[in-house]
């Protein structure tokens, strides 16, 4: 076991000395300079002058495989360098917004638990009844929702229900506070998010889940246990849930990496300054070193995410072994 | 011209009623001390906040209230063209030397925010980086002031713009709301500074700033107005999406946003709040042009060029656009109401502003033909930004395809957009030209070749045109000049069509109607110091 993660953690070298290296070539091939959109975001004339100068500023001016170099090394000491647009420290920069994408990635997974899991099971239990059927349309209706429609919407009907009961239109706080700070407010701000997200994210979970069940209720073992007289609640339980529970639980942990910085609509809808809205103003403004950093932080997180994935199987199945 | 609307709203449709409120009325109310203005900022971040060096909004809506100018339009008319006040000052000079010397008293007693004193030398060493930037610094606006000649503080109090020749165009260009104060040792230690920082002496002291988030500021209770600012202190919250600002304002989370909201949002928010809005309008300094790349076949060719605009009937136009779009009012190329503007009769001598559209097309008709280019298919570039620009894109198409044309639209990116504007890699783009200060002499600057005026993008030099900008800037009677600007028009528009106009844009500003002391101005960057500005609540 443990020289399966020692294995594995040493693989993430390679690993991130790829993505780093993919990053940083494909930034230097998208066309234009972030010394011009700095100096001429306006649409004003660029002084050539000044356009030397900030690249010299921002190390610009040294040979690519320096720059490279540095940023990989730099990674590696976790020093993510400044921020070529805000000139602040990236590591700053994405501290200040990882909070919010954590706490809307979290809460998400845990609706998205709470609703897939015990639905997708009934699902699977009741199959072909009008329960089965109801489900099913939730969770179609799920996925074929994008998120950020579901957004507006649901910001719409609050704002029109509040109207309609207290007289003014009520909407969640658009200026982010931490939890530790108030936590009323922040649960307000993050909770239809939140919900806008989880729906989705419970909807190809329930799909997952039902699915599972319905293969695993179909395995000999399922039949022996309920041959011998176990109770149906320990059969789902004990025997079926956890066997099917495999591939749910590697479709949340992709989806749980995914949402810290792939809630780019969401955030914009709510207008949360979380890491996906941070990356979309990264690549826009050409910042290489923030773009940079924030790939490899979503590298990271998916493939230490996959490495925890892998360890629960362990769990969840006892037959899973790690050479 | 600016209008404050009474507003009711009945049914789906929105039905205004329209009162004009004059002035006075306003100023008689009186102003309430206390409370935070929470307000948009329709940005996810201003690039810096560099005055000097920035030319969007983002950056003047979010650090204005932190500076001071030297002059400025007057904050309790600012929809005047002619009406500037002194802000550091004392005086409003008389310029002396043949209009080529302007002496300005500062005042004293003015601190910066680390409580230091602001001296003319603080002022004379803004300027001068505003007017002629050292090496490696940039300054948006140095162009404007290619008549300046030095810049000088004799002493702590005095402050002297020696010209090279009078014009007109100068005080107005002085009070640009970007030419912010700053503190001469900070500027001289490193030019960069105030990029990432903030430290003046405006109405507001600076808190805090979360990038993409927001800005907070609190009164400086050491400002040199008596009694202002009113407001305990202020929160810009960034949000680039129109949605957010819009529910925001709704569910008053946020009681206004400074840079103007599509009819669209306006008649929501009337609709759903009824007299806890007031909506303020005004013609904006902003319009789109449509310029023809003069590089590129068959726009080299004038007659191709006049078709494009004899193709378009702007008259019946822009009351139609005015429903869903920004734009309102049909003009040539100064703003309308300036006393250098057109009348109507002047315009409907210009191609493009023909009172019979059948006419005009059938003449568009012919020069295409004779052209050989009848039936002809360009491609429009416009840039991604729904209001205005994709609106007008959409209804130009239109126009052209009645004479003939077909013409695709490729929208792109702000960035790429400029990238492309940049290397005249397109056939015919949407442009703009969004000035701040009423100032027609140089703002009508837009339309002269690259050469001269490094935001034009049309590709062509015209060495007849820049003659006669220059004897309109050289000119100091009104009479004259408004004579000089009507040939410099018509040659611009017509005779060469280098480039065409459409509807100027308008400026809708729907806020909560708490908010008192503002007052709308033709242009989303003056009058942003919020100084006045205070909560009826």
């Amino acid at each position: 076991m443990y020289r399966y993660i020692v294995n594995r953690v040493l693989l993430l070298i390679p690993t991130l000395i790829g993505a780093a290296a993919l990053v940083f070539v494909l930034m230097r091939l998208i066309p234009g300079d972030i010394c011009v959109v700095r100096l001429g975001s306006g649409g004003g004339s660029v002084d050539p002058r000044a356009v030397a100068v900030c690249h010299a500023e921002l190390g610009l001016d040294r040979p690519l495989i320096l720059q490279f170099l540095d940023f990989v090394w730099g990674f590696f000491r976790l020093d993510f360098g400044i921020s070529m647009w805000s000139g602040k420290p990236v590591a700053e920069e994405i501290a200040a917004r990882l909070p919010i994408s954590l706490e809307i990635a979290v809460v998400a997974t845990v609706v998205a638990i709470l609703i897939a899991i015990p639905l997708g099971t009934v699902s699977a239990l009741k199959q072909n009844s009008w329960i089965d059927h109801v489900v099913r349309t939730v969770a179609i209706a799920g996925i074929a929702t994008p998120s950020f429609w579901l957004g507006i919407v649901s910001i719409l009907v609050v704002l029109d229900i509040s109207h309609a009961i207290f007289g003014a239109p009520w909407m969640p706080p658009i200026d982010y506070v931490p939890f530790w700070q108030d936590p009323l407010r922040n649960l307000s701000m993050v909770i239809l998010p939140a919900l806008t997200v989880g729906y989705r994210y419970s909807a190809v979970t329930m799909r997952m889940t039902r699915s599972a069940m319905l293969e695993v209720l179909r395995e000999d073992y399922i039949r022996t246990a309920r041959a011998k007289g176990l109770l149906e609640r320990l059969i789902i339980n004990r025997h079926a849930l956890k066997n099917a529970l495999l591939p749910v639980v590697t479709l949340i942990g992709i989806e749980f990496a995914f949402l810290i910085g792939g809630l780019v609509v969401t955030e914009q809808v709510f207008n949360l300054n979380g890491v996906g809205r941070l990356f979309v103003l990264a690549v826009q403004n050409q910042d290489y070193t923030l773009t940079q950093a924030l790939v490899m932080l979503t590298v990271t997180i998916f493939v230490f995410t996959n490495l925890a994935v892998d360890l629960l199987y362990a769990w969840l199945d006892p037959r899973i072994r790690f050479g | 011209m600016i209008k404050k609307l009474g507003l009711a709203a009945a049914g789906l449709g929105a039905v205004f009623c329209v009162a004009t409120v004059a002035a006075p009325a306003v100023a008689a109310e009186t102003p309430k001390r206390g409370g935070t203005l929470t307000y948009m900022i329709p940005a996810d971040a201003p690039p810096s906040f560099d005055g000097h060096r920035e030319t969007t909004y983002a950056t003047v809506h979010a650090a204005a209230p932190f500076y001071s100018v030297l002059i400025r339009v007057n904050p309790d008319n600012p929809s005047s063209n002619t009406d500037f006040v002194c802000d550091l000052c004392t005086e409003m000079p008389k310029p002396t030397d043949d209009g080529k010397t302007y002496t300005f008293k500062i005042r004293q007693g003015v601190k910066f925010h680390d409580g230091s004193p602001l001296t003319a030398v603080d002022v004379a060493a803004s300027w001068q980086e505003i007017v002629r930037p050292r090496d490696g610094v940039s300054s948006a606006r140095q162009s404007y002031f290619i008549m300046v000649d030095k810049v000088e503080a004799p002493d702590a109090t005095t402050v002297v713009f020696q010209l090279k020749f009078a014009t007109n165009a100068f005080l107005p260009a002085l009070a640009d709301p970007y030419a912010w104060i700053y503190k001469k040792e900070i500027l001289d230690r490193d030019p960069h500074w105030f990029e990432k920082n903030i430290m003046g002496s405006g109405p507001f002291k600076f808190v805090s700033y979360e990038i993409g988030q927001s800005i907070k500021g609190v009164r400086n209770p050491d400002y040199y107005r008596q009694g202002q600012p009113y407001l305990d202190g202020f929160v810009g919250i960034f949000a680039a999406k129109q949605a957010v600002r819009v529910d925001a304002i709704r569910a008053d989370r946020a009681a206004i946003e400074f840079r103007g909201l599509p009819p669209s949002a306006r008649d929501e928010l009337v609709r759903e709040l009824g007299d806890k809005i007031t909506v303020q309008a005004s013609d904006w300094n902003c319009g789109n042009l449509v310029t023809p790349n003069h590089k590129r076949k068959p726009f080299d060719d004038v007659r191709v060029r006049r078709a494009l605009a004899l193709a378009i009937d702007s008259w019946h136009g822009a009351p139609a656009l005015a429903k869903i779009a920004t734009v309102h009012t049909v003009a040539g190329i100064v703003f309308p109401g300036s006393p250098l503007a057109a009348s109507r009769e002047e315009l409907e001598k210009i191609a493009g502003f023909w009172p019979d559209i059948g006419k005009s097309r059938e003449e568009a008709r012919r020069l295409l033909k004779e052209a050989g280019v009848e039936g002809l298919k360009f491609e429009l570039m416009n840039r991604n930004v729904d209001q205005p620009y994709k609106y007008v894109g959409t209804w130009l198409i239109d126009e052209w395809s009645k004479v003939g044309l077909q013409v695709t639209q490729r929208v792109l990116p702000t960035g790429p957009f400029y990238d492309a504007l940049r290397h005249g890699t397109f056939d015919v783009t949407v442009d703009f030209n969004c000035q701040s200060v009423v100032n027609p002499l140089l703002d009508i600057g837009k339309f002269l070749p690259h050469s001269v005026y490094a935001e034009n993008y049309g590709g062509y030099d015209d060495e007849k045109e820049v003659a006669l900008y220059q004897a309109i800037l050289h000119e100091t009677d009104p009479t004259k000049q408004r004579a000089m600007v009507r040939e410099f028009e018509k040659y611009v528009l017509d005779t060469q069509t280098h480039m065409i106009m459409t509807p100027w844009w308008y400026r809708i500003v729907p806020h909560r109607s708490y908010v008192k002391g503002w007052k709308i101005s033709p242009s989303h960057y003056v009058n942003q110091d919020l100084a006045n500005v205070w909560l009826d609540k």
